[in-house]
């Protein structure tokens, strides 16, 4: 190997002295200044607030912001109580487990004051002082105005206190190590309080207030860059990932066979399945279970605000695929994934089948088919998914008993030229492989 | 075409288009009647066999797809006059009212049994869930259940397991 020429220790002694010193001192300060932008105090413990403190119209504005806010979905273990944390939250760092929020004083937050709640709400500084991830989309919730961080606040203290002592992350080195947050917060945490446009009407300036503060959409829906930070800009809500499944786009770049309009999205966020886009599965079923509870007028303000971020789609006439000639040259290109269309699927999905007649969405303005990536078409397939409103809700029973991952990909192959005229899907038996062999984990 | 089925041990050749469902073929061309039509839906579950020793829903699997794989059903759990023990318990208990989705019901738990001879309550609970009984017999279908758990496991006496 060369040697290097700046070598400041092979210089005379009272040179080299001063280098050393001068780089410890630098050190120094440097970790010092870190430590003292990541330190933040411990705030006083407080007595867990009677429920009586609280007006019942704060209460229940707590209950419909917090169901907006889906804070149940991340902080409910599988069959576990509500808010009592506990859920496994994979993300490429490693699994972070969801916290109580029941106002139990030990393991939940029974001793937070709203200052602290607040505190953690948006800046992600937990009581105690220790820095929280931003799996808690405080760069979200640093946009929601104070009087609804009380109502949230009121609706979580008077729930029902429970003993759920949090479960210790499983995070990749040296991310265990809190205080390295403040640096992620120095680059990504500056958003503020929610401003309304005044060139748009009340009805969008709630819906974009709700979807960019609590409701936090482009959590999902936007990229993330290397250090887990959503891209913002041009790249907002242009499609994201969420626990496997593709989060499809909701600006210009849309996949949507039909626009979407506020009236579509609307019946989607309302009742998890639209006529003209398909059904919520995955980590949008449980989003679609809290907005149905929620306010009507707040669920028709998101969708306004969602709307409008595609309305500059170009090519916004509904696309009429030529079907039956496709379904003819998807058969004769696909035999195999034909056969097994007309075995599983057809009973509810072709023309005439029972499901049909009742407004579900026909496969051919399915996003799910229009997507760059098969991700969602093949998990559907595989794992199925439950109707996230209640039994009458949209469902489909899950395939991974009866098909290989082979036929999986003949099948979506088929699905793909059948009804999109978009490229076809590569590599569909290793994404079926990988579905699966997620589902055996525990 | 000419399709290969391995039912409940044995092989049958069978000309058929592959993308019948295999519930048809069970019933009409193999003449075991015990998985029903229920929904044709994949909702009720009354069709429930085992394909590679997993549940799955016969009205929804197109034969082609299982050709040479092993299907189970609940003729090859035991007979009228040799009943296993699943079907059993299901006897002792009478969880069977009208009868239409018990095949299904035995079926999906002798997967669960297969898989975890000792589930407990809420893991019986859980995975029968998918499977519907129209005459509302499954609190008698889940003593069933947690009777051939104790009786497998021979520990319990039948008294125990009514509670």
């Amino acid at each position: 190997m060369k040697r290097t020429r700046w070598a400041p220790w092979r210089a005379g002694r009272g040179t080299a002295g001063r280098w050393v010193a001068g780089g410890v001192l630098v050190c120094l300060v440097g970790i010092g200044a870190f430590l003292g932008i990541a330190y933040r105090s411990g705030l006083p413990p407080v007595s867990p607030p009677k429920v009586e403190t609280f007006p019942a119209e704060t209460l229940a504005r707590g209950a419909a912001l917090a169901a907006i806010g889906d804070c149940i979905v991340c902080h409910t273990a599988d069959g576990g109580v509500p808010y009592a944390g506990g859920r496994a939250l994979a993300t490429p760092f490693g699994t972070l487990y969801s916290t109580n929020i029941t106002p139990d004083p030990e393991t939940g937050i029974g001793t937070w004051s709203t200052d602290a709640f607040k505190r953690a709400m948006r800046d992600g500084v937990s009581r105690d002082g220790s820095h929280l991830y931003p799996a808690l989309p405080y760069d979200h919730y640093r946009q929601v105005h104070d009087g609804d961080l009380d109502a949230i606040y009121a609706f979580l203290m008077t729930r029902a206190p429970v003993v759920a002592p949090a479960r210790a992350n499983d995070l990749i080195f040296p991310l265990g190590f809190r205080p390295l947050l403040a640096g992620w917060k120095l680059l990504f945490l500056h958003q503020e309080e929610f401003t309304p446009r005044p060139d748009r009407d009340a009805a969008w300036n709630r819906g974009a207030y709700l979807a960019e503060g609590l409701g936090h959409c482009s959590g999902c829906h936007s990229p993330r860059n290397l250090a887990g930070a959503e891209e913002t800009g041009t790249k907002a809500y242009s499609g994201g990932l969420a626990e496997g499944w593709a989060a499809p786009a909701l600006n210009g770049s849309s996949p949507a066979a039909v626009p979407w309009t506020a009236d579509s999205l609307f019946t989607y966020l309302r009742t998890g399945v639209d006529g003209r886009h398909g059904a919520a599965a995955g980590p949008m079923g449980p989003v679609v279970h809290g907005l149905s509870r929620a306010p009507e007028a707040d669920v028709r303000a998101i969708a306004t605000y969602i709307a409008s971020l595609s309305a500059d789609r170009p090519g916004t006439a509904p696309k009429t695929p030529a079907l039956p000639e496709r379904t003819a040259e998807a058969a004769r290109v696909n035999p195999a994934g034909a056969s097994l269309f007309a075995g599983a699927c057809a009973g509810c999905h072709e023309d005439g089948a029972p499901m049909m007649t009742q407004g579900r969405p026909g496969l051919s303005t399915v996003t799910a088919l229009q997507l760059d990536r098969p991700d969602n078409a093949i998990r559907a397939i595989l794992q199925g998914f439950h109707a996230p409103t209640g039994p009458a809700g949209p469902a489909m029973p899950p395939f991974a008993a009866s098909l290989t991952d082979t036929q999986v990909a003949d099948l979506a192959a088929y699905l793909r030229s059948r009804f999109s005229d978009r490229p076809a899907w590569t590599a569909l038996e290793t994404a079926a492989a990988t579905v699966r062999q997620e589902e055996s984990q525990p | 075409m000419t399709v290969t089925l391995t039912v409940n041990g044995a092989d049958h050749a069978l000309d058929v288009d592959p993308a019948t469902p295999l519930l048809y073929v069970l019933r009409d061309d193999l003449e075991l009647n015990g998985a029903k039509y229920g929904c044709g839906l994949g909702q009720c579950g009354a069709c429930t066999v085992h394909i590679d020793g997993k549940p799955a829903f016969s009205c929804l699997t197109p034969v082609g797809a299982v050709a040479g794989r092993r299907i189970r059903t609940v003729e090859g759990l035991g007979s009228a006059g040799a009943p296993g023990l699943l079907q059993q318990a299901f006897e002792t208990e009478q969880a069977a009212q009208c009868g239409y989705c018990i095949a299904g019901m035995i079926m999906r738990a002798q997967a669960l049994l297969d898989r975890n001879p000792d589930p407990d309550e809420a893991q019986i609970r859980a995975h029968m869930q998918t499977n519907l009984c129209r005459c509302g017999t499954h609190m008698r279908i889940l003593r069933a259940i947690r009777r051939a758990v104790a009786l497998r496991k021979g520990t319990q006496s039948a008294q125990e397991v009514r509670r």
